[in-house]
């Protein structure tokens, strides 16, 4: 115990010194190298999706590494990432956040995965004044709390479904009504991620003026939907937008098909989490799905090419088909190299402002932060369930396929 | 809470469908109700594990939908699994809490319950699954009522089990030896019953019929590890409203549930489906205490 006290305090006295000779005065750059330093969950509960950050992550620096790497000042340097493993705990994350800044030196962060880590990690780099660049942390409360320097390239929560009240909005012009005479039922679960996608569709849902007929929670030990169900039946909404995580897209579908309750149109998150295609077959066709992306978007880029062109090299380097977990972790690098770019300088200032002010496309999607750092040029996409497979069908303009509505009625789906 | 309660006026066939549906599932109710009851009665042990029972019987039903066997077999098959895991919980753990008082049964059946939900997070993982099981639903007045036929075959197949159970009590040896016990433990023992095997028969029956009913769970609703509270908490509703060794009060007691817990969310909404029955739960032994106390024959 006492040699273990001892041994640690050497090595803080070691760090200590080491720090003190080597503390940067600009920026963590090492000859043409920038470091950029990331805490990602290698093991505990995230440690597959830590997986999928990382390889975005590092698909980015050896392609952009590739391409000459990133031209500052007339001059070009190469990326390179320091890894930590958070082991999915919030409290370790903030303790590697301060290790890679105060001991490391490191002067640009990349995000950790999760809504959780995120939020642990944010307050520290936020204290030291270190952009931090995030790409899988979702929930809303990441952008009430005025930081300066962090930057989030997906979609935030309250968007997620916010894309299906849009089309719902187009469908009805398509077909002769007015967006505000549509009818939308809601059934949220009561837990802080469904309430912020809830409070996005409800602000939709106002801008266009329709009505909401339901508006109903779910409860965590949610097993039975009928009584929601059998209101749907009764009051004929237009749209019926599901929140509740696996247990409440799984339950959706399978009370809907039984009770043969129809729905023009259905809008849920989590469908690919619940495998609602592999449990259900026909009954989930026609399903709208909410993602941050899809391979077959138009969105290109100079790294990487097209969104198809990101997933087969991808899939070529890694040998699995890149979750959106992947591509917006790679394009978080790209928002990086760019910011370097047009600071033409590494003064961690300068680099921030030049964040703030992104505007570009990605392969992952467009990219602009608005003064809370969420960005806002990126809609949420929405998949449909079309023959078995997940079909893009909006936002329209990014789509590849055409949308199937209104659902026919259940007597005349096979 | 009142355009829904207009809503519901305005279509009563709306709340006729609520209520059949209610009814039908009220059966698996009945069924968690009745092992429960059994397990009180016959060994005074409130049996806080009954709901990781029916997530356990889930499992099986789901497992032979996922292998291409027909999940009405996994009925029969999660039946004699749970009737297994039932004996050996009983040959290493509840044995030790029989003469206990309540308090050490309730603490060490939530150990159980907690310790089997874990396991089977380990085991099938948190994902959430269903049983397929290829039946239609049946329309009357244009859809308006719906009947699934896997709840009807549920319900139906929840009664022949109650039935089988009722002539197993009443008729068989090893019944009456379960039911002897329940009346008096010590006069059971001095007249040659081997109570400590009558206590294995029993816990093992209960978690078989829990387990059959979980089958039906899984082909009705959904299943997932930590299901199981939910149906726990129900089952000891309908035993508490029913009182011990009343299979009537039971059956009538769980289907009325099923119905009101139906309708309680239509009108309420269906966050407050569960708080609804814990609502019920207090109210009923409040009412229960007040009766009490009126009564003339406890000396004070």
């Amino acid at each position: 115990m006492r040699l273990a006290h001892n041994l640690f305090a050497g090595a803080a006295i070691a760090a200590a010194a080491a720090m003190a000779v080597s503390v940067p005065a600009q920026a963590k750059v090492e000859g043409d190298t920038i470091i950029l330093g990331a805490a990602v969950s290698k093991t505990g509960k995230y440690a597959t999706n830590g997986k999928h950050t990382i390889n975005g992550y590092n698909l980015a620096v050896e392609l952009i590494n590739a391409k000459g790497g990133v031209k500052v000042g007339g001059k070009s340097y190469k990326l390179k990432i320091v890894y930590y493993d958070d082991e999915s705990t919030p409290a370790r994350g903030a303790q590697l956040a301060e290790r890679l800044i105060s001991q490391d030196g490191v002067k640009y962060l990349l995000g950790p995965y999760s809504s959780g880590l995120t939020k642990a990690i944010a307050p520290v780099t936020e204290k030291h004044k270190i952009p931090m660049v995030e790409a899988n942390g979702a929930s809303r409360s990441l952008f009430t709390q005025g930081y300066k320097y962090l930057f989030a390239v997906l979609s935030t929560s309250e968007q997620y479904l916010a894309s299906a009240i849009t089309l719902l909005a187009e469908r009805a012009q398509a077909m002769g009504k007015k967006p505000g005479d549509m009818k939308i039922a809601l059934a949220f679960e009561n837990d802080p991620f469904s309430q912020d996608v809830r409070a996005g569709v409800l602000e939709d849902a106002k801008k266009y003026g329709m009505k909401i007929v339901i508006d109903d929670k779910l409860p965590p030990e949610l097993n039975d939907m009928t009584a929601t169900l059998r209101k749907v039946k009764v009051v004929k909404p237009d749209l019926l937008v599901v929140s509740g995580h696996s247990k409440g897209a799984a339950l959706a579908i399978r009370q809907l098909a039984a009770a043969k309750v129809n729905v023009p149109m259905l809008a849920m998150t989590h469908c690919d989490s619940a495998q609602v295609i592999k449990k259900y077959n026909k009954a989930a066709e026609y399903t709208l799905c909410a993602s941050q992306w899809a391979p077959s978007l138009t969105y290109k880029d100079a790294v990487f090419g097209s969104a198809s062109d990101f997933a087969a090299t991808f899939e070529k380097k890694f040998g699995y088909a890149p979750p959106y977990q992947s591509a917006e972790s790679a394009a978080a690098v790209l928002v990086f190299a760019d910011a370097f770019q047009r600071a033409g300088a590494f003064d961690v200032a300068k680099v921030r402002d030049a964040l703030s002010a992104t505007d570009m496309q990605t392969f992952y999607g467009n990219v602009k932060f608005d003064p809370t750092g969420k960005n806002i040029a990126k809609p949420m996409v929405l998949f449909q369930v079309q023959d078995g497979q997940y079909k893009v069908v909006a936002p329209t303009k990014w789509a590849s396929s055409k949308i199937r509505h209104p659902t026919p009625p259940w007597s005349r789906r096979k | 809470m009142i355009d829904n309660l207009i809503l519901l006026l305005e279509n009563p066939v709306a709340f006729v469908d609520l209520a059949i549906n209610g009814v039908l599932i009220g059966a698996i109710f009945v069924l968690v109700a009745y092992g429960m009851a059994l397990v009180w009665g016959v060994m005074n042990i409130i049996n806080i594990c009954q709901g990781e029972f029916v997530i356990l019987g889930g499992f099986v039903a789901f497992y032979f939908s996922k292998w291409g066997i027909n999940p009405m077999l996994g009925v029969a098959a999660a039946f004699v699994l749970l009737l297994i895991v039932g004996w050996i919980l009983y040959r290493l753990v509840i044995f030790r809490i029989v003469d206990r008082d309540l308090f050490t049964s309730i603490l060490a059946t939530f150990g159980i319950s907690i310790l089997l939900s874990q396991t089977m997070n380990e085991i099938f993982s948190a994902d959430v699954e269903i049983a397929r099981h290829g039946l239609g639903t049946w329309s009357l007045f244009d859809g308006r009522i719906t009947l699934e036929q896997i709840k009807l075959a549920a319900f139906a197949l929840a009664m022949v089990i109650g039935l089988a159970l009722v002539i197993y009590m009443k008729n068989s040896r090893a019944g009456q030896a379960i039911r002897a016990t329940a009346q008096n433990a010590r006069a059971a023992r001095i007249m040659g019953i081997d109570t400590n095997a009558v206590y294995a028969r029993t816990y093992a029956l209960n978690a078989a019929i829990c387990g059959a009913a979980g089958a039906l769970v899984a082909m009705i609703f959904t299943i997932q590890a930590y299901g199981g509270l939910a149906f726990t908490v129900r089952g000891f509703l309908v035993v508490i409203v029913a009182g011990l060794g009343n299979l009537p009060g039971v059956i009538i007691a769980g289907l009325s549930l099923g119905a009101a817990e139906q309708v309680a969310s239509f009108v309420f909404g269906l966050e407050y489906q569960l708080a609804f029955v814990f609502g019920m739960l207090v109210l009923i032994v409040i009412y229960r205490q007040i009766r009490l106390g009126f009564r003339r024959q406890y000396l004070r």
